[in-house]
């Protein structure tokens, strides 16, 4: 019995001794001596860090430490090295991020991927699609484990501060509920003491009790890891009402048996600029990705699309022959990219406008969203971005 | 040559040094393992940007768990929300290990019954959810059955104010009233004098050899001196709280959600069918021998389980039967795939919340190696109990 006590305090010592040491991190990182006896010792164990760190070899040198930060390389020379550009996203939400008819990545989302793959690697197919579930995309960024995330996040300051850096707002989104319409709701204030569906892990989540809690309504939850789950508890009648972006109401809602049985209430809650967004840390993949949006959008103002591409290049608008590098620079060279590859870009993908009606225009392959606030500025929304040049 | 070797032995022979060098060398290898796995940690956290803190435990955590033992809103902190997962997760352990153990010993007991019926049904109960992973058969409780129970409005009705739907199972319930603080004293006292009566019957009955009935003496007491204590209040101490359909969904009474109901199904049958073979294992353990001394004097079926078959077996069962605990208690970190709030439910989504993931991670293993540890200890405990001593 003696030995069992002291098997509990010995781990309960050493759980201890983990916090402890976890609390104290400056300390310990100041301690290269033992960092780099402790690296020599099991060199194997480098193997599980990802690919953006290069830990071996720094341990035979107490003065690497300095030179690995330049040893890491630029994502960019990585991603075009490995020749395929890896891509957080989804693969169950219709419009956004989903499988198609011949079982292929298509969406809103994973056009923004093709698109980066595009302008660095020159084939909007040389991606990989990584489908992660909401709750995983903080960790997933953060820690570098893919070049590019996109899977309608929402731009916010805490996770700007924590996640990564957001690049451009490709939807202006908000929050919504969804009620079936034989309950005779038509408003969001008569949700009180309604059970409400809804995703761990998001804004989604956070905004639904703020907004409970300033109306001083009752309000019971169901919260799942999955929103596949969210919405099969929804239809099964476990819920009064779901709640996320409308777009992402809209798509589950096209998805239905009988989608007119269900109504989304007009109340928009909360502001979703939804935003592909990178790790922190490399300044010239952040600029990549801004500029691979810019282009996009860009190209719609411009009227260039990707069946006018190559005629386009000849034209007779020097903004226009500037962004498909016929004439002149806009950043191309400081950014590490050919001259040429806005027209990779829209040959892939085409301009935001193709990319949004492709998934959810009038004809759209997912369901028909009308583009309100995503229309470009000129027309009303609020699609904007920095001039190309 | 001389000055390595310890009395005519040289050193590298003698089996002393040996042992010692044996045990120097493995905690070095443990102590060089655990530094560079921290200093990973720390390395990798600080180059990532990961806050390593525990402050953000004090922040408002904004989100709200669906079901809690205390009260928790999403004004409250991190720190509430981690401390309501525990709870959810000690709820869920504690009411499937005692579920568990009670269908899991009919089970082994009537698996080797001589009522062929019996055994058979008890038999392929075990072999079915023994061999089916706990996940799949959490999802078909979940989505195949409970989700799948009529809406609230249309609510499966039992005899009595006792409705079951999609919502969950509603049933009639108490409510404490003014007397109840009064009225839960003459429950302790039950429970404590039913503790004395169970030891001085046990004792009479060991040393006179007169059948005292300990269990039963001791159980009469426990029910009676609330009774009496029932009568003796004013007011009826628990007021009947009968769930009303509202506007919603139905209100008041003793609610299950159907999260809760399907894990805890979930855990029970599928622990049960493990927790009977270890019970039958016990019994069939113990030498006929005994069994038939029993019967030679004049036992009857029950007697002879509960006093001659089951003591000696409960030295085989106990020890793998606190693994099985252990396990329930880790398994109920499942809960998060059919939205139970559990401890690891919570817990993902404070990282996702409030972006803190190793500080976070180091909660959730500390959390549950303390809640396993406690259910070791007290198993191990009450295993020396029972365990056969040398006379």
């Amino acid at each position: 019995m003696k030995r069992k006590y002291w098997l509990l305090f010995a781990s309960l010592f050493g759980l201890m001794a983990l916090a402890a040491v976890a609390c104290g991190g400056d300390d310990a990182t100041q301690a290269p001596a033992t960092q780099v006896a402790a690296a020599t010792a099991v060199p194997a164990a480098a193997g599980q860090a990802p690919a953006t760190q290069v830990p071996a070899v720094q341990a035979a040198d107490p003065t690497a430490e300095p030179a690995m930060v330049a040893q890491e390389g630029s994502r960019l020379d990585l991603v075009q090295d490995r020749g395929t550009l890896i891509c957080a996203g989804r693969t169950d939400l219709a419009g956004f991020g989903f499988l198609n008819a011949d079982g292929d990545n298509a969406g809103f989302d994973v056009d923004l991927c093709r698109a980066v793959a595009a302008a660095v690697i020159g084939d909007g197919n040389a991606m990989e699609l990584i489908p992660i579930t909401a709750s995983e995309r903080g960790p997933t960024i953060q820690a570098g484990e893919v070049d590019l995330l996109s899977r309608n996040v929402t731009w916010t300051s805490t996770r700007d501060a924590q996640w990564g850096n957001y690049t451009t707002t490709m939807f202006y989104d908000g929050q919504g509920f969804m009620v079936p319409t034989a309950t005779g709701i038509t408003t969001a204030l008569d949700l009180d003491g309604a059970t409400v569906c809804v995703t761990s892990g998001t804004t989604t989540e956070l905004n639904l009790a703020d907004f409970f809690r300033q109306h001083g309504m009752a309000l019971e939850t169901v919260v799942f890891e999955d929103t596949a789950s969210v919405y099969s508890a929804y239809e099964s009648g476990r819920c009064d009402a779901t709640t996320s972006d409308k777009s992402q109401l809209a798509a589950i809602r096209s998805g239905f048996a009988d989608p007119a049985a269900h109504g989304i209430l007009p109340e928009t809650i909360s502001k979703e600029p939804l935003t592909p967004v990178v790790a922190h840390g490399d300044d010239q993949w952040f600029d990549v990705v801004k500029t691979v949006m810019s282009v996009l959008i860009n190209a719609e103002e411009l009227g260039v699309t990707a069946a006018n591409v190559d005629a386009m290049q000849s034209s007779d608008n020097v903004v226009i022959r500037r962004m498909l590098g016929a004439e002149g620079e806009f950043g191309q060279s400081d950014l590490g990219l050919s001259a040429t590859f806005a027209v990779d870009v829209i040959k892939a993908v085409g301009n935001y406008g193709e990319i949004y009606n492709r998934y959810m225009g009038p004809n759209g392959e997912a369901f028909t969203l009308p583009r309100g606030q995503n229309e470009l500025w000129n027309n009303g929304g609020l699609i904007y971005s920095p001039p190309l040049r | 040559m001389r000055f390595l070797t310890l009395g005519g032995v040289p050193l590298w022979r003698d089996a002393r040094v040996l042992r010692a060098a044996a045990q120097i060398i493995s905690v070095l290898i443990v102590v060089i393992v655990a530094v560079f796995v921290i200093n990973n940690v720390l390395d990798a956290a600080e180059k990532r940007g990961f806050s390593l803190g525990f402050g953000f435990l004090e922040e408002e955590a904004g989100f709200i768990i669906s079901e809690s033992v205390i009260e928790y809103g999403a004004a409250d902190t991190f720190q509430s929300a981690f401390l309501a997962g525990v709870l959810n997760t000690l709820k869920i352990a504690l009411l499937g290990i005692i579920l568990a153990t009670g269908l899991g010993v009919i089970v082994g007991v009537a698996r080797i019954s001589s009522n062929w019926l019996v055994r058979t049904v008890a038999g392929v109960y075990v072999e079915t959810f023994r061999n089916i992973p706990l996940l799949i058969q959490l999802f078909f409780w979940y989505f195949g059955v409970f989700l799948l129970l009529p809406p609230v409005r249309e609510s499966i009705q039992w005899p009595g104010p006792v409705f079951l739907n999609a919502r969950g199972f509603f049933a009639v319930w108490g409510s404490a009233s003014s007397s109840f603080s009064t009225w839960i004293w003459f429950v302790l006292a039950g429970v404590i004098l039913a503790l004395a009566v169970r030891v001085a019957a046990g004792q009479v009955q060991s040393r006179f050899g007169r059948a005292t009935h300990p269990n039963l003496s001791a159980l009469a007491v426990l029910v009676i001196l609330p009774i009496i204590g029932w009568f003796l209040m004013a007011e009826s101490p628990l007021v009947r709280d009968v769930p009303e359909l509202g506007r919603f969904n139905f209100e008041g009474g003793l609610r299950l959600s159907p999260e809760f109901a399907a894990f805890l199904l979930g855990l029970v049958i599928y622990t049960a069918s493990f927790i009977a073979e270890i019970v039958r294992a016990g019994i069939l353990s113990v030498q006929k021998g005994q069994l038939e001394a029993a019967r030679a004097l004049g036992l009857n079926e029950l007697q002879t389980m509960q006093s001659v078959a089951f003591p000696q077996a409960m030295r085989v069962i106990v020890p793998p039967l606190i693994s099985q605990f252990l396990n329930l208690t880790k398994n109920s970190s499942l809960g998060i795939l059919i939205a139970y709030p559990d401890l690891y439910f919570v817990s993902r989504t404070m990282i996702n919340q409030a972006g803190r993931a190793v500080p976070i991670f180091l909660m959730i293993m500390g959390a549950y190696l303390l809640m396993s540890l406690t259910f070791a200890v007290i198993g191990n405990i009450y295993n020396r109990r029972v365990r056969y001593v040398d006379r």
